[in-house]
């Protein structure tokens, strides 16, 4: 029997998690000085109270349901891909080459081979440390985090001495030809009668995080393959007896989940910058953990929690432009609701279960 | 449908309260943040000494965030900043973008140029200063091996190595040079355990004159030169004081006057490209009571030779970013 009722699993305990970590951080912003409630008033209206802000917010969050959806696959197989950063910058790199190197006619095919390129390039890098622990045991947690800084070192090599313009300072390649230049939701929302903020960032590739959403949900639980990883997830033995190949499970969870985060430079790379720069995902793969967790790896939760996070960045962001707030104010407000969120949960969830468990007793003395 | 009316309510009071602020200049920090004693401290320093100049007010923010730029310049016009500094060549590409926006606020970037009409590009020959404090390391090591700690491995950092290495090489041409970057992301700016930790690397290797040009991590280099008692070269502010008598001296880049100038000029603002050097005074080496003791006079004598013929143009200091690449190891 189910301890709590579903509702108070997905809706109570993180909202009261999430209020938890907004009264701690009210309180740190009331020790440095400022006002806690024109803080959090800035931070709604800043993120939510105008298509600009929605903008920046679902900018932010297509970013994290890529990463995190990129986390909860390799979960599902008890891998902890916390290489998505690296994924998503070398799938940057694959969005350039294709963006820059091909002539498109027009930005459908653009997107379209790009996204394609972005998921190999990513897979690709999510291959390596999958064959390692597949065939040699290393473990991946340690693999995938060197591959970070390997990543990292790559793109600095390319951008600094090969894809660089002659004569610029910046280490990041040419603007992308205008063809391959993605629709906003400006762009997109207009015939609809609808005036989105023409500055904001987000794009259509808030779409396509969504449909790899809605894939990463089928692929889980409605196919052989999905059943497999989740199989091989819970026991990796029983898995081998049933005659599911370990090596295989492996390695192509660890290419699905490679190509979801790559597929996050679509974001950042074309839809964004419009061109390569180092360090595009600005931690948005150590995010997806984050939101993978909070999601409860199921794709519908990963979702949300992006949402959140994406608040939390464009909220962070207005805070620091309009109040005396320091950036490093700003982490610490994002990291309490990580803590409490994800690694506190059993603190908010063992009392509500005690309570529920109360009540039922009290209805079954009746 | 109340609640809809209070929230726009709410978004047009914000909107309200941000206009009111017109005309006040504001300053944009770069990755590496405001207290990082070198680069962005610098023109904190420049708008701060106009605040108390003028009795009036400026607003700054540090960046958490490359998405952020364009979204803070834009913030920024809107809400009536006029003019808006800019400290960093990675602002250049957002800058080029938003300017033409916002034809009637004016804009400063410094270390790059951006050719718009509303905006002011102030570029340095830090290659220049690279090469005076790289005669007076030589002059002042024993070893003969000197230590060159850069930030984040790009052109604009070779450029002040390179500099460097020509001036060790115009004193000693024998001497070694230890070359390290700290790292290949934005974050090598802001990271003195790093740092601190290339220091002791550079130090085993016989260096005894280390140059940091690594903004906030540069805080690491000199603390850990000082304690292990070798000389260190500061850069971009005067960071003679941090530790008196174990800092040779510092390649001074006057950001702040660049923040200053514009914020003095306001609105009226002066486009076009502003070039500092050695002849304008916008870069030099730094000389105080903190590091007289250091200074030899044979040291100066040469030093002094050397930025009176850059200024005439009797020396010419190679340029790495000119062509990329660089005459010396």
């Amino acid at each position: 029997m189910q301890k709590i009722p579903q509702w108070a699993d997905v809706i109570l305990v993180p909202l009261i998690s999430l209020l938890l970590a907004a009264i701690i951080s009210a309180l740190v912003i009331l020790a440095i000085g400022q006002d806690p409630l024109e803080a959090i008033k800035l931070m709604v209206i800043g993120a939510l109270g105008s298509t600009y802000g929605w903008g920046y917010t679902l900018y932010y969050a297509t970013n994290f349901i890529f990463t995190g959806l990129a986390v909860s696959v390799a979960f599902h197989a008890k891998l902890f891909n916390i290489g998505g950063e690296g994924q998503a910058m070398i799938g940057g790199l694959g969005v350039a080459i294709a963006a820059l190197y091909i002539p498109f006619p027009h930005w459908s095919i653009a997107l379209l081979v790009c996204t394609c390129s972005a998921a190999i390039f990513g897979a690709l890098w999510g291959y390596l440390p999958a064959i390692l622990q597949a065939k040699r045991g290393s473990h991946i947690v340690i693999t995938t985090i060197m591959f970070n800084f390997i990543a990292a070192g790559l793109l600095n090599y390319v951008l600094v001495n090969v894809m660089r313009p002659p004569k610029s300072m910046d280490p990041a390649t040419a603007l992308f030809p205008p063809t391959t230049h993605l629709p906003t939701l400006h762009d997109m929302l207009l015939p609809l009668g609808i005036n989105f903020s023409r500055t904001a960032p987000a794009n259509i590739t808030l779409i396509i995080a969504l449909i790899a959403a809605l894939f990463v949900w089928l692929l889980i639980w409605k196919t052989r393959l999905g059943y497999s990883i989740r199989s091989f997830g819970q026991s990796g033995s029983a898995a081998k007896y049933a005659g599911i190949n370990p090596v295989k499970i492996t390695v192509i969870t660890m290419l699905v989940s490679g190509g979801l985060a790559g597929m996050m430079s679509i974001n950042t790379t074309m839809g964004e910058a419009e061109r390569l720069i180092l360090n595009a995902p600005e931690g948005a793969g150590f995010i997806g953990i984050a939101v993978a967790l909070m999601g409860r790896s199921h794709p519908f939760g990963v979702v949300l929690a992006s949402l959140l996070f994406g608040f939390l960045y464009q909220g962070g962001a207005e805070l620091s432009m309009w109040m005396a707030i320091p950036r490093e104010l700003i982490v610490v407000i994002q990291a309490l609701v990580i803590l409490f969120t994800g690694a506190l949960d059993n603190m908010v969830r063992m009392p509500i279960e005690a309570f529920f468990s109360a009540i039922r007793k009290s209805e079954g003395a009746k | 449908m109340s609640f809809m009316h209070k929230f726009l309510g709410a978004t047009a009071a914000l909107s309200f309260s941000a206009v009111t602020a017109i005309a006040e200049p504001a300053v944009i920090y770069d990755l590496g943040g405001k207290f990082d004693k070198s680069f962005n401290e610098s023109s904190f320093n420049g708008a701060t000494r106009w605040k108390t100049d003028n009795n009036s007010d400026f607003k700054d923010i540090e960046l958490q965030s490359d998405a952020q730029r364009e979204q803070v310049l834009r913030r920024f016009a809107e809400a009536g900043h006029n003019p808006i500094v800019m400290a960093g060549f990675m602002f250049g590409t957002a800058l080029s973008v938003v300017a033409p926006e916002y034809p009637d606020t004016k804009f400063a970037i410094i270390d790059m140029v951006v050719d718009a009409p509303n905006v002011r590009s102030v570029v340095y020959n830090e290659h220049e200063g690279s090469y005076l404090v790289g005669m007076m390391a030589a002059e002042a090591s024993e070893s003969g091996t000197v230590g060159f700690i850069g930030g984040m491995d790009i052109p604009l950092i070779r450029k002040f190595a390179c500099g460097y290495v020509q001036g060790v090489k115009a004193v000693n041409p024998d001497a070694t040079i230890i070359q390290n970057m700290t790292g290949t992301t934005p974050a090598a700016w802001n990271d003195p355990v790093k740092g601190s930790e290339l220091t002791k690397a550079q130090i085993a290797q016989g260096a005894d004159v280390i140059y940091a040009a690594a903004g906030g991590t540069g805080v690491g280099v000199l603390q850990t030169a000082a304690d292990e008692n070798i000389l260190s070269i500061g850069v971009d502010s005067n960071q003679n004081y941090m530790h008196s008598g174990k800092v040779l001296t510092s390649m001074l880049k006057r950001v702040d006057n660049a923040v200053y100038n514009a914020f003095k000029q306001g609105a009226d603002l002066e486009t076009g490209i502003h070039v500092g050097g050695i002849s304008n005074a916008g870069i030099s080496v730094a000389v105080d009571e903190h590091n007289e003791a250091l200074l030899t006079d044979k040291m100066m004598a040469a030093t002094y030779k050397a930025a009176l013929d850059i200024s005439t143009g009797q020396l010419s200091v190679h340029n790495y970013m000119a062509d990329n690449s660089c005459p010396v190891e």
